[in-house]
Protein backbone atom coordinates (compact mmCIF):
# COMPACT_ATOMS: atom_id res chain seq x y z
CA UNK A 1 0.00 0.00 0.00
CA UNK A 2 2.76 2.45 0.93
CA UNK A 3 4.79 1.40 -2.11
CA UNK A 4 1.85 1.99 -4.46
CA UNK A 5 1.09 5.37 -2.88
CA UNK A 6 4.68 6.61 -3.19
CA UNK A 7 4.83 5.30 -6.76
CA UNK A 8 1.68 7.24 -7.62
CA UNK A 9 3.04 10.36 -5.94
CA UNK A 10 6.30 10.15 -7.89
CA UNK A 11 4.39 9.79 -11.17
CA UNK A 12 2.10 12.68 -10.28
CA UNK A 13 4.90 15.02 -9.19
CA UNK A 14 7.04 14.24 -12.24
CA UNK A 15 4.22 14.70 -14.74
CA UNK A 16 4.34 18.21 -16.24
CA UNK A 17 0.63 18.22 -17.10
CA UNK A 18 -0.31 18.21 -13.41
CA UNK A 19 1.77 21.32 -12.72
CA UNK A 20 0.28 22.96 -15.80
CA UNK A 21 -3.18 22.32 -14.34
CA UNK A 22 -2.21 23.89 -11.02
CA UNK A 23 -0.73 26.85 -12.91
CA UNK A 24 -3.92 27.32 -14.95
CA UNK A 25 -6.04 27.18 -11.79
CA UNK A 26 -3.90 29.82 -10.09
CA UNK A 27 -3.90 32.02 -13.17
CA UNK A 28 -7.70 31.84 -13.45
CA UNK A 29 -8.14 32.52 -9.75
CA UNK A 30 -5.76 35.48 -9.77
CA UNK A 31 -7.23 36.98 -12.93
CA UNK A 32 -10.90 36.76 -12.07
CA UNK A 33 -10.72 37.04 -8.30
CA UNK A 34 -8.15 39.80 -7.92
CA UNK A 35 -6.67 41.34 -11.09
CA UNK A 36 -9.81 42.07 -13.07
CA UNK A 37 -11.82 43.31 -10.07
CA UNK A 38 -8.89 45.42 -8.89
CA UNK A 39 -8.48 46.89 -12.35
CA UNK A 40 -12.16 47.86 -12.14
CA UNK A 41 -11.73 49.33 -8.69
CA UNK A 42 -8.70 51.31 -9.80
CA UNK A 43 -10.73 52.60 -12.73
CA UNK A 44 -8.23 51.35 -15.23
CA UNK A 45 -10.52 48.92 -16.99
CA UNK A 46 -14.10 49.94 -16.31
CA UNK A 47 -16.65 47.41 -17.46
CA UNK A 48 -14.51 44.35 -16.81
CA UNK A 49 -16.18 41.42 -15.03
CA UNK A 50 -16.32 41.83 -11.25
CA UNK A 51 -15.35 45.48 -11.19
CA UNK A 52 -18.45 46.31 -9.17
CA UNK A 53 -17.41 44.24 -6.21
CA UNK A 54 -15.41 46.99 -4.65
CA UNK A 55 -12.15 47.12 -2.86
CA UNK A 56 -13.52 45.52 0.32
CA UNK A 57 -14.00 42.22 -1.51
CA UNK A 58 -10.30 42.05 -2.37
CA UNK A 59 -8.80 42.56 1.05
CA UNK A 60 -7.21 39.91 3.25
CA UNK A 61 -10.25 39.41 5.51
CA UNK A 62 -12.08 37.98 2.46
CA UNK A 63 -9.33 35.44 1.78
CA UNK A 64 -11.32 32.29 2.62
CA UNK A 65 -14.36 33.08 0.46
CA UNK A 66 -12.25 34.31 -2.44
CA UNK A 67 -9.95 31.27 -2.35
CA UNK A 68 -12.72 28.65 -2.50
CA UNK A 69 -15.08 30.54 -4.84
CA UNK A 70 -13.85 28.82 -8.00
CA UNK A 71 -14.21 25.27 -6.73
CA UNK A 72 -17.82 24.63 -7.74
CA UNK A 73 -17.04 25.21 -11.43
CA UNK A 74 -13.68 26.39 -12.83
CA UNK A 75 -11.18 25.15 -10.27
CA UNK A 76 -13.40 22.11 -9.77
CA UNK A 77 -12.94 21.44 -13.48
CA UNK A 78 -9.17 21.56 -12.99
CA UNK A 79 -9.47 19.05 -10.11
CA UNK A 80 -11.54 16.78 -12.35
CA UNK A 81 -8.82 16.93 -15.01
CA UNK A 82 -6.20 15.96 -12.40
CA UNK A 83 -8.33 12.93 -11.47
CA UNK A 84 -8.76 11.91 -15.11
CA UNK A 85 -5.04 12.29 -15.80
CA UNK A 86 -4.06 10.19 -12.77
CA UNK A 87 -6.16 7.21 -13.88
CA UNK A 88 -6.83 7.64 -17.59
CA UNK A 89 -3.16 7.89 -18.52
CA UNK A 90 -2.66 4.27 -17.49
CA UNK A 91 -5.12 3.19 -20.19
CA UNK A 92 -3.60 5.41 -22.87
CA UNK A 93 -0.03 4.26 -22.23
CA UNK A 94 -0.90 0.62 -21.59
CA UNK A 95 0.66 0.82 -18.13
CA UNK A 96 -2.08 -0.94 -16.16
CA UNK A 97 -0.66 -4.32 -17.21
CA UNK A 98 2.90 -3.13 -16.50
CA UNK A 99 2.20 -2.08 -12.94
CA UNK A 100 -0.31 -4.84 -12.08
CA UNK A 101 2.12 -7.56 -13.17
CA UNK A 102 4.52 -6.23 -10.55
CA UNK A 103 2.17 -7.73 -7.98
CA UNK A 104 -0.03 -5.12 -6.29
CA UNK A 105 -3.78 -5.73 -6.30
CA UNK A 106 -6.02 -3.45 -8.30
CA UNK A 107 -7.54 -1.99 -5.16
CA UNK A 108 -4.10 -1.32 -3.69
CA UNK A 109 -3.15 0.63 -6.81
CA UNK A 110 -6.50 2.44 -6.81
CA UNK A 111 -6.10 3.40 -3.15
CA UNK A 112 -2.60 4.69 -3.90
CA UNK A 113 -3.98 6.74 -6.77
CA UNK A 114 -6.70 8.24 -4.59
CA UNK A 115 -4.14 9.12 -1.93
CA UNK A 116 -1.94 10.84 -4.53
CA UNK A 117 -4.97 12.65 -5.96
CA UNK A 118 -5.88 13.84 -2.46
CA UNK A 119 -2.36 15.20 -1.99
CA UNK A 120 -2.52 16.94 -5.38
CA UNK A 121 -5.85 18.53 -4.46
CA UNK A 122 -4.43 19.72 -1.15
CA UNK A 123 -1.50 21.31 -3.01
CA UNK A 124 -4.00 22.95 -5.38
CA UNK A 125 -6.17 24.40 -2.60
CA UNK A 126 -3.24 25.50 -0.44
CA UNK A 127 -1.73 27.20 -3.51
CA UNK A 128 -5.01 29.05 -4.07
CA UNK A 129 -4.96 30.28 -0.49
CA UNK A 130 -1.27 31.23 -0.65
CA UNK A 131 -1.51 33.20 -3.89
CA UNK A 132 -4.77 34.74 -2.72
CA UNK A 133 -3.10 35.84 0.50
CA UNK A 134 -0.22 37.37 -1.44
CA UNK A 135 -2.53 39.15 -3.88
CA UNK A 136 -4.82 40.55 -1.19
CA UNK A 137 -1.83 41.70 0.89
CA UNK A 138 -0.39 43.53 -2.14
CA UNK A 139 -3.73 45.20 -2.89
CA UNK A 140 -4.14 46.22 0.76
CA UNK A 141 -0.66 47.72 0.73
CA UNK A 142 -1.27 49.57 -2.53
CA UNK A 143 -4.55 50.97 -1.22
CA UNK A 144 -3.26 51.74 2.30
CA UNK A 145 -5.71 49.31 3.89
CA UNK A 146 -5.21 47.39 7.14
CA UNK A 147 -4.05 43.77 6.89
CA UNK A 148 -6.91 42.06 8.72
CA UNK A 149 -6.55 38.33 8.20
CA UNK A 150 -9.27 35.76 8.85
CA UNK A 151 -8.87 33.63 11.96
CA UNK A 152 -6.86 30.41 11.85
CA UNK A 153 -10.06 28.42 12.40
CA UNK A 154 -11.76 30.11 9.44
CA UNK A 155 -8.74 29.43 7.21
CA UNK A 156 -8.59 25.81 8.36
CA UNK A 157 -12.31 25.37 7.71
CA UNK A 158 -11.96 26.93 4.29
CA UNK A 159 -8.99 24.75 3.43
CA UNK A 160 -10.85 21.65 4.58
CA UNK A 161 -14.00 22.51 2.63
CA UNK A 162 -12.03 23.45 -0.47
CA UNK A 163 -10.02 20.25 -0.27
CA UNK A 164 -13.18 18.17 0.16
CA UNK A 165 -14.78 19.72 -2.92
CA UNK A 166 -11.61 19.39 -5.01
CA UNK A 167 -11.19 15.72 -4.04
CA UNK A 168 -14.84 15.06 -4.89
CA UNK A 169 -14.40 16.44 -8.40
CA UNK A 170 -11.09 14.62 -8.85
CA UNK A 171 -12.74 11.36 -7.73
CA UNK A 172 -15.43 11.96 -10.37
CA UNK A 173 -12.62 12.38 -12.91
CA UNK A 174 -11.04 9.11 -11.79
CA UNK A 175 -14.39 7.33 -12.01
CA UNK A 176 -15.03 8.64 -15.54
CA UNK A 177 -11.53 7.53 -16.63
CA UNK A 178 -12.12 4.02 -15.23
CA UNK A 179 -15.60 3.76 -16.72
CA UNK A 180 -14.47 4.94 -20.16
CA UNK A 181 -10.99 3.40 -20.05
CA UNK A 182 -9.13 6.38 -21.45
CA UNK A 183 -8.39 10.08 -21.31
CA UNK A 184 -10.09 12.01 -24.08
CA UNK A 185 -13.73 11.01 -23.60
CA UNK A 186 -13.80 11.40 -19.81
CA UNK A 187 -12.02 14.75 -20.11
CA UNK A 188 -14.50 15.97 -22.70
CA UNK A 189 -17.61 14.73 -20.96
CA UNK A 190 -16.37 15.86 -17.55
CA UNK A 191 -15.71 19.38 -18.76
CA UNK A 192 -19.03 19.56 -20.59
CA UNK A 193 -20.76 18.67 -17.34
CA UNK A 194 -18.71 21.13 -15.28
CA UNK A 195 -18.80 24.11 -17.60
CA UNK A 196 -21.94 23.69 -19.67
CA UNK A 197 -24.57 21.39 -18.18
CA UNK A 198 -24.27 22.76 -14.65
CA UNK A 199 -24.69 26.33 -15.90
CA UNK A 200 -27.60 25.45 -18.17
CA UNK A 201 -29.37 23.68 -15.33
CA UNK A 202 -28.82 26.57 -12.93
CA UNK A 203 -29.50 29.49 -15.23
CA UNK A 204 -32.12 28.14 -17.66
CA UNK A 205 -33.81 24.94 -16.53
CA UNK A 206 -34.10 25.45 -12.75
CA UNK A 207 -35.88 28.85 -12.92
CA UNK A 208 -38.45 27.38 -15.33
CA UNK A 209 -39.01 23.83 -14.12
CA UNK A 210 -39.77 23.07 -10.47
CA UNK A 211 -38.43 19.51 -10.41
CA UNK A 212 -35.13 20.67 -11.89
CA UNK A 213 -34.92 23.29 -9.15
CA UNK A 214 -35.51 20.55 -6.57
CA UNK A 215 -33.00 18.28 -8.33
CA UNK A 216 -30.37 21.00 -8.04
CA UNK A 217 -30.44 20.60 -4.25
CA UNK A 218 -29.13 17.08 -4.64
CA UNK A 219 -26.46 17.60 -7.32
CA UNK A 220 -22.77 17.94 -6.46
CA UNK A 221 -22.16 21.32 -8.11
CA UNK A 222 -24.94 23.29 -6.40
CA UNK A 223 -24.05 21.74 -3.04
CA UNK A 224 -20.40 22.66 -3.55
CA UNK A 225 -21.62 26.17 -4.45
CA UNK A 226 -23.69 26.33 -1.28
CA UNK A 227 -20.77 25.15 0.83
CA UNK A 228 -18.38 27.79 -0.49
CA UNK A 229 -21.10 30.41 -0.27
CA UNK A 230 -21.43 29.69 3.44
CA UNK A 231 -17.69 30.36 3.74
CA UNK A 232 -18.02 33.81 2.15
CA UNK A 233 -17.51 33.16 -1.55
CA UNK A 234 -18.81 36.16 -3.59
CA UNK A 235 -22.36 35.66 -4.83
CA UNK A 236 -21.69 36.66 -8.41
CA UNK A 237 -19.16 33.88 -8.99
CA UNK A 238 -20.44 31.14 -11.37
CA UNK A 239 -21.76 28.16 -9.41
CA UNK A 240 -21.87 29.98 -6.08
CA UNK A 241 -25.33 30.22 -4.51
CA UNK A 242 -26.79 29.59 -1.07
CA UNK A 243 -29.24 26.90 -2.12
CA UNK A 244 -28.95 24.67 0.95
CA UNK A 245 -27.33 24.97 4.38
CA UNK A 246 -23.67 24.29 5.00
CA UNK A 247 -24.43 21.12 6.99
CA UNK A 248 -26.47 19.55 4.23
CA UNK A 249 -24.08 20.66 1.49
CA UNK A 250 -21.12 19.15 3.36
CA UNK A 251 -22.94 15.85 3.77
CA UNK A 252 -23.97 15.75 0.12
CA UNK A 253 -20.42 16.50 -1.07
CA UNK A 254 -19.03 13.78 1.23
CA UNK A 255 -21.73 11.41 -0.05
CA UNK A 256 -20.80 12.05 -3.68
CA UNK A 257 -17.11 11.63 -2.87
CA UNK A 258 -17.74 8.23 -1.29
CA UNK A 259 -20.07 7.19 -4.11
CA UNK A 260 -17.56 8.13 -6.83
CA UNK A 261 -14.75 6.31 -5.01
CA UNK A 262 -16.85 3.17 -4.45
CA UNK A 263 -18.14 3.08 -8.02
CA UNK A 264 -14.61 3.44 -9.38
CA UNK A 265 -13.36 0.63 -7.14
CA UNK A 266 -16.18 -1.67 -8.16
CA UNK A 267 -15.67 -1.18 -11.89
CA UNK A 268 -11.88 -1.41 -11.69
CA UNK A 269 -12.02 -4.61 -9.66
CA UNK A 270 -14.53 -6.39 -11.89
CA UNK A 271 -13.32 -5.45 -15.34
CA UNK A 272 -10.68 -7.25 -17.35
CA UNK A 273 -7.47 -5.32 -18.06
CA UNK A 274 -7.12 -5.58 -21.82
CA UNK B 1 7.33 -28.28 -5.13
CA UNK B 2 4.70 -26.24 -6.96
CA UNK B 3 4.75 -26.24 -10.73
CA UNK B 4 5.49 -22.85 -12.33
CA UNK B 5 2.37 -22.93 -14.50
CA UNK B 6 -0.67 -25.18 -14.22
CA UNK B 7 -3.94 -24.59 -15.97
CA UNK B 8 -6.90 -26.91 -15.92
CA UNK B 9 -9.59 -26.54 -18.59
CA UNK B 10 -9.04 -22.79 -18.66
CA UNK B 11 -11.80 -21.10 -20.63
CA UNK B 12 -12.68 -17.53 -21.55
CA UNK B 13 -15.95 -16.60 -23.21
CA UNK B 14 -17.02 -13.21 -24.55
CA UNK B 15 -20.73 -13.74 -25.08
CA UNK B 16 -21.03 -16.48 -27.66
CA UNK B 17 -17.37 -16.23 -28.65
CA UNK B 18 -15.10 -18.75 -26.95
CA UNK B 19 -11.67 -17.08 -27.02
CA UNK B 20 -9.92 -19.76 -24.98
CA UNK B 21 -11.41 -23.22 -24.82
CA UNK B 22 -10.48 -25.70 -22.09
CA UNK B 23 -6.76 -25.04 -22.19
CA UNK B 24 -4.78 -27.36 -19.94
CA UNK B 25 -1.06 -26.63 -19.69
CA UNK B 26 1.75 -27.64 -17.42
CA UNK B 27 5.09 -25.87 -17.47
CA UNK B 28 7.81 -27.66 -15.52
CA UNK B 29 10.45 -26.01 -13.33
CA UNK B 30 13.48 -24.73 -15.22
CA UNK B 31 12.19 -25.31 -18.71
CA UNK B 32 11.79 -22.80 -21.53
CA UNK B 33 8.30 -23.36 -22.82
CA UNK B 34 7.16 -22.02 -26.17
CA UNK B 35 3.60 -20.88 -26.81
CA UNK B 36 2.66 -20.61 -30.46
CA UNK B 37 -0.51 -19.69 -32.24
CA UNK B 38 -1.90 -17.65 -35.12
CA UNK B 39 -3.34 -14.17 -34.58
CA UNK B 40 -6.54 -14.36 -32.57
CA UNK B 41 -5.87 -17.92 -31.42
CA UNK B 42 -6.28 -16.95 -27.76
CA UNK B 43 -2.60 -16.83 -26.89
CA UNK B 44 -2.47 -13.40 -25.23
CA UNK B 45 -5.84 -13.93 -23.54
CA UNK B 46 -4.43 -17.10 -22.00
CA UNK B 47 -1.34 -15.25 -20.77
CA UNK B 48 -3.51 -12.45 -19.35
CA UNK B 49 -5.61 -15.03 -17.49
CA UNK B 50 -2.46 -16.55 -16.02
CA UNK B 51 -1.52 -13.13 -14.65
CA UNK B 52 -4.98 -12.23 -13.35
CA UNK B 53 -5.44 -9.37 -15.81
CA UNK B 54 -8.38 -11.18 -17.40
CA UNK B 55 -10.79 -13.31 -15.37
CA UNK B 56 -11.37 -16.84 -16.55
CA UNK B 57 -14.95 -17.84 -17.35
CA UNK B 58 -14.17 -21.30 -16.00
CA UNK B 59 -11.22 -23.52 -15.20
CA UNK B 60 -8.28 -23.07 -12.87
CA UNK B 61 -4.90 -21.33 -13.01
CA UNK B 62 -1.97 -21.76 -10.66
CA UNK B 63 1.34 -19.90 -10.96
CA UNK B 64 3.94 -21.31 -8.58
CA UNK B 65 1.03 -22.78 -6.64
CA UNK B 66 -0.96 -19.55 -6.25
CA UNK B 67 -4.28 -18.71 -7.86
CA UNK B 68 -4.90 -15.25 -9.40
CA UNK B 69 -6.11 -12.77 -6.80
CA UNK B 70 -4.54 -14.63 -3.88
CA UNK B 71 -1.91 -12.76 -1.84
CA UNK B 72 1.54 -13.12 -3.34
CA UNK B 73 0.17 -14.53 -6.61
CA UNK B 74 2.82 -12.71 -8.68
CA UNK B 75 5.49 -12.40 -5.99
CA UNK B 76 8.14 -14.28 -8.00
CA UNK B 77 6.60 -13.89 -11.45
CA UNK B 78 7.84 -11.42 -14.06
CA UNK B 79 5.91 -10.65 -17.21
CA UNK B 80 6.00 -8.68 -20.43
CA UNK B 81 2.59 -8.83 -22.09
CA UNK B 82 1.69 -7.53 -25.54
CA UNK B 83 4.50 -5.00 -25.84
CA UNK B 84 5.99 -2.59 -23.34
CA UNK B 85 3.90 0.09 -21.62
CA UNK B 86 5.66 2.82 -19.65
CA UNK B 87 5.26 6.44 -18.57
CA UNK B 88 6.72 8.52 -21.42
CA UNK B 89 7.68 11.56 -19.33
CA UNK B 90 9.96 9.48 -17.07
CA UNK B 91 13.40 8.15 -17.95
CA UNK B 92 13.92 4.44 -18.37
CA UNK B 93 15.60 4.27 -14.97
CA UNK B 94 12.84 6.25 -13.25
CA UNK B 95 10.19 4.06 -14.87
CA UNK B 96 11.87 1.04 -13.31
CA UNK B 97 12.22 2.81 -9.96
CA UNK B 98 8.49 3.49 -9.95
CA UNK B 99 7.79 -0.15 -10.78
CA UNK B 100 10.22 -1.25 -8.05
CA UNK B 101 8.00 0.56 -5.57
CA UNK B 102 4.94 -1.38 -6.76
CA UNK B 103 6.95 -4.59 -6.66
CA UNK B 104 8.40 -3.81 -3.22
CA UNK B 105 11.95 -4.47 -4.36
CA UNK B 106 14.96 -2.30 -3.59
CA UNK B 107 16.01 0.41 -6.02
CA UNK B 108 19.45 -1.24 -6.31
CA UNK B 109 17.84 -3.98 -8.40
CA UNK B 110 17.09 -1.37 -11.09
CA UNK B 111 20.76 -0.96 -12.04
CA UNK B 112 21.22 -4.73 -12.20
CA UNK B 113 18.33 -5.32 -14.62
CA UNK B 114 19.36 -2.35 -16.78
CA UNK B 115 22.77 -4.02 -17.12
CA UNK B 116 21.15 -7.33 -18.00
CA UNK B 117 19.30 -5.83 -20.96
CA UNK B 118 22.21 -3.58 -21.94
CA UNK B 119 20.32 -0.34 -21.43
CA UNK B 120 22.44 1.36 -18.78
CA UNK B 121 23.90 3.95 -21.17
CA UNK B 122 20.48 5.29 -22.16
CA UNK B 123 18.74 4.73 -18.82
CA UNK B 124 18.71 8.46 -18.04
CA UNK B 125 16.87 9.40 -21.24
CA UNK B 126 13.13 9.86 -21.33
CA UNK B 127 11.18 6.79 -22.39
CA UNK B 128 9.46 8.70 -25.20
CA UNK B 129 12.83 9.09 -26.93
CA UNK B 130 13.51 5.34 -27.00
CA UNK B 131 13.49 3.24 -30.15
CA UNK B 132 11.09 0.28 -30.31
CA UNK B 133 13.92 -2.10 -29.52
CA UNK B 134 14.96 -0.10 -26.46
CA UNK B 135 11.37 0.00 -25.25
CA UNK B 136 11.20 -3.77 -25.63
CA UNK B 137 14.41 -4.23 -23.66
CA UNK B 138 13.07 -1.96 -20.91
CA UNK B 139 9.95 -4.14 -20.83
CA UNK B 140 12.10 -7.20 -20.27
CA UNK B 141 14.06 -5.33 -17.58
CA UNK B 142 10.78 -4.56 -15.80
CA UNK B 143 9.85 -8.23 -15.98
CA UNK B 144 13.16 -9.13 -14.32
CA UNK B 145 12.82 -6.64 -11.45
CA UNK B 146 11.57 -9.22 -8.95
CA UNK B 147 14.32 -11.71 -9.79
CA UNK B 148 11.52 -14.02 -10.93
CA UNK B 149 11.33 -17.79 -10.73
CA UNK B 150 8.82 -17.68 -13.58
CA UNK B 151 9.12 -15.30 -16.51
CA UNK B 152 6.23 -14.86 -18.93
CA UNK B 153 7.35 -13.13 -22.13
CA UNK B 154 4.99 -12.21 -24.93
CA UNK B 155 6.96 -11.63 -28.15
CA UNK B 156 10.10 -10.37 -26.36
CA UNK B 157 12.16 -9.89 -29.53
CA UNK B 158 9.63 -7.60 -31.24
CA UNK B 159 11.35 -4.54 -32.61
CA UNK B 160 14.87 -5.78 -31.94
CA UNK B 161 17.51 -5.82 -34.65
CA UNK B 162 19.22 -9.16 -35.41
CA UNK B 163 21.96 -8.51 -32.87
CA UNK B 164 19.40 -7.53 -30.27
CA UNK B 165 17.38 -10.65 -31.02
CA UNK B 166 20.45 -12.81 -30.56
CA UNK B 167 21.24 -11.03 -27.27
CA UNK B 168 17.67 -11.54 -26.08
CA UNK B 169 17.78 -15.24 -26.94
CA UNK B 170 21.07 -15.53 -25.11
CA UNK B 171 19.56 -13.78 -22.09
CA UNK B 172 16.57 -16.12 -22.08
CA UNK B 173 18.86 -19.15 -22.35
CA UNK B 174 20.97 -17.80 -19.47
CA UNK B 175 17.89 -17.23 -17.32
CA UNK B 176 16.78 -20.77 -18.08
CA UNK B 177 20.23 -22.10 -17.22
CA UNK B 178 20.09 -20.19 -13.93
CA UNK B 179 16.90 -22.04 -12.99
CA UNK B 180 14.29 -19.50 -14.08
CA UNK B 181 11.30 -21.03 -15.82
CA UNK B 182 10.35 -19.15 -19.00
CA UNK B 183 7.00 -19.21 -20.77
CA UNK B 184 7.69 -17.64 -24.14
CA UNK B 185 5.11 -16.60 -26.67
CA UNK B 186 6.61 -15.80 -30.02
CA UNK B 187 5.63 -15.40 -33.63
CA UNK B 188 9.12 -16.43 -34.67
CA UNK B 189 9.00 -20.18 -35.03
CA UNK B 190 12.73 -20.35 -35.57
CA UNK B 191 13.20 -18.62 -32.24
CA UNK B 192 11.04 -21.15 -30.42
CA UNK B 193 12.82 -23.93 -32.27
CA UNK B 194 16.19 -22.61 -31.09
CA UNK B 195 15.56 -22.00 -27.42
CA UNK B 196 12.47 -23.85 -26.20
CA UNK B 197 12.45 -27.24 -24.50
CA UNK B 198 8.75 -27.84 -25.09
CA UNK B 199 6.12 -26.16 -27.21
CA UNK B 200 2.34 -25.78 -27.10
CA UNK B 201 0.47 -24.82 -30.23
CA UNK B 202 -2.88 -23.08 -29.81
CA UNK B 203 -5.42 -22.55 -32.60
CA UNK B 204 -8.98 -21.23 -32.30
CA UNK B 205 -8.65 -21.20 -28.52
CA UNK B 206 -7.65 -24.85 -28.17
CA UNK B 207 -4.31 -26.52 -27.65
CA UNK B 208 -3.70 -28.60 -30.75
CA UNK B 209 -0.28 -29.94 -29.80
CA UNK B 210 2.04 -29.98 -26.82
CA UNK B 211 5.39 -31.74 -26.83
CA UNK B 212 9.11 -31.26 -27.19
CA UNK B 213 10.31 -29.53 -30.33
CA UNK B 214 11.89 -32.77 -31.53
CA UNK B 215 8.67 -34.72 -30.99
CA UNK B 216 6.67 -32.07 -32.73
CA UNK B 217 8.90 -32.23 -35.78
CA UNK B 218 8.39 -35.96 -35.89
CA UNK B 219 10.98 -38.66 -36.65
CA UNK B 220 14.29 -37.44 -37.94
CA UNK B 221 15.34 -38.76 -41.34
CA UNK B 222 18.61 -38.78 -43.23
CA UNK B 223 19.04 -37.60 -46.81
CA UNK B 224 21.63 -39.36 -48.98
CA UNK B 225 22.72 -38.17 -52.43
CA UNK B 226 24.52 -41.07 -54.10
CA UNK B 227 25.50 -42.52 -57.47
CA UNK B 228 24.31 -44.87 -58.82
CA UNK B 229 20.99 -44.31 -57.07
CA UNK B 230 19.45 -47.76 -57.76
CA UNK B 231 22.44 -49.53 -56.22
CA UNK B 232 22.38 -47.13 -53.26
CA UNK B 233 18.66 -47.81 -52.72
CA UNK B 234 19.14 -51.56 -52.96
CA UNK B 235 22.00 -51.47 -50.42
CA UNK B 236 20.08 -49.21 -48.05
CA UNK B 237 16.99 -51.45 -48.19
CA UNK B 238 19.17 -54.42 -47.35
CA UNK B 239 20.59 -52.53 -44.37
CA UNK B 240 17.44 -50.88 -42.96
CA UNK B 241 14.50 -52.72 -44.46
CA UNK B 242 12.52 -51.59 -47.49
CA UNK B 243 9.90 -49.73 -45.45
CA UNK B 244 12.59 -47.36 -44.11
CA UNK B 245 13.95 -46.28 -47.49
CA UNK B 246 12.27 -43.98 -50.00
CA UNK B 247 13.53 -42.23 -53.08
CA UNK B 248 12.61 -38.54 -53.17
CA UNK B 249 13.83 -35.92 -55.67
CA UNK B 250 16.77 -37.98 -56.87
CA UNK B 251 18.00 -38.81 -53.39
CA UNK B 252 17.41 -41.39 -50.68
CA UNK B 253 15.37 -40.49 -47.60
CA UNK B 254 16.16 -42.90 -44.79
CA UNK B 255 14.28 -43.37 -41.50
CA UNK B 256 17.45 -43.29 -39.46
CA UNK B 257 18.95 -41.66 -36.40
CA UNK B 258 21.55 -39.14 -37.67
CA UNK B 259 24.08 -40.71 -35.31
CA UNK B 260 24.01 -43.86 -37.47
CA UNK B 261 24.63 -41.99 -40.73
CA UNK B 262 28.35 -42.82 -40.66
CA UNK B 263 27.64 -46.53 -40.58
CA UNK B 264 25.30 -46.29 -43.59
CA UNK B 265 27.85 -44.18 -45.44
CA UNK B 266 30.56 -46.78 -44.85
CA UNK B 267 28.33 -49.64 -46.04
CA UNK B 268 27.31 -47.72 -49.18
CA UNK B 269 30.92 -46.96 -50.07
CA UNK B 270 31.87 -50.60 -49.47
CA UNK B 271 29.09 -51.60 -51.86
CA UNK B 272 30.63 -49.38 -54.58
CA UNK B 273 28.34 -46.37 -54.25
CA UNK B 274 29.71 -42.83 -54.48
CA UNK B 275 28.14 -40.79 -51.63
CA UNK B 276 28.25 -37.07 -52.38
CA UNK B 277 25.97 -35.77 -49.62
CA UNK B 278 24.59 -37.17 -46.39
CA UNK B 279 22.76 -35.01 -43.81
CA UNK B 280 19.80 -34.99 -41.39
CA UNK B 281 16.46 -34.28 -43.05
CA UNK B 282 14.31 -32.54 -40.41
CA UNK B 283 10.82 -31.22 -40.73
CA UNK B 284 10.87 -27.52 -39.94
CA UNK B 285 8.74 -26.47 -36.98
CA UNK B 286 7.09 -23.93 -39.25
CA UNK B 287 5.90 -26.71 -41.51
CA UNK B 288 4.51 -28.60 -38.52
CA UNK B 289 2.86 -25.46 -37.24
CA UNK B 290 1.01 -24.81 -40.48
CA UNK B 291 -0.10 -28.43 -40.61
CA UNK B 292 -1.46 -28.27 -37.05
CA UNK B 293 -3.23 -24.94 -37.32
CA UNK B 294 -4.29 -25.01 -40.92
CA UNK B 295 -2.86 -21.51 -41.36
CA UNK B 296 -1.06 -19.97 -44.28
CA UNK B 297 2.27 -18.22 -43.95
CA UNK B 298 2.28 -14.66 -42.66
CA UNK B 299 -0.59 -15.30 -40.30
CA UNK B 300 1.36 -16.49 -37.35
CA UNK B 301 1.07 -14.51 -34.12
Amino acid sequence: MLGSTTAELVKMIRRPANWAMVGVALMLAMTFTYLAPYAGVAGAESGMPGNDRGLAALLPDQLVGNSVAGLPVFVGGIALVIGVLAVGGEYGWGTWKTLLTQGPSRLTVYTGKLAAIAVACLVLVVSLFATGAAASAIIASLEDQALNWPSFADVATGLGAGWLIAVMWAALGALLAIAMRGLALPLGLGMVWMLVVQNLLASIAAPLIDWVADLQKGLPGPNAGSLVSSLGAPGGTPGVSEMVGSGQSTLVVVGYLLAFVAAGALILRRRDVV
Amino acid sequence: MSLPVETDRLTKRYGDLVAVDQVTLTVRPGEIYGFLGPNGAGKTTTLRMLLGLVRASSGDVRLLGSAPGSPGHLERVGALIEGPGFWPYLSGRDNLKVLARYAKVGAERVGRVLDLVDLTDRAGDRYRTYSLGMKQRLGVAAALLKDPRLLILDEPTNGLDPAGMADMRALIRKLGADGCTVLLSSHLLSEVQQICDRVAVIAKGRIVAESTVAELRGDVRVKVVADPLPLAAETARALLGAEHVTVEDGALALDLEPARAGWVNRELVTAGVDVTEIRPLERDLEQVFFELTGQGEGNVG
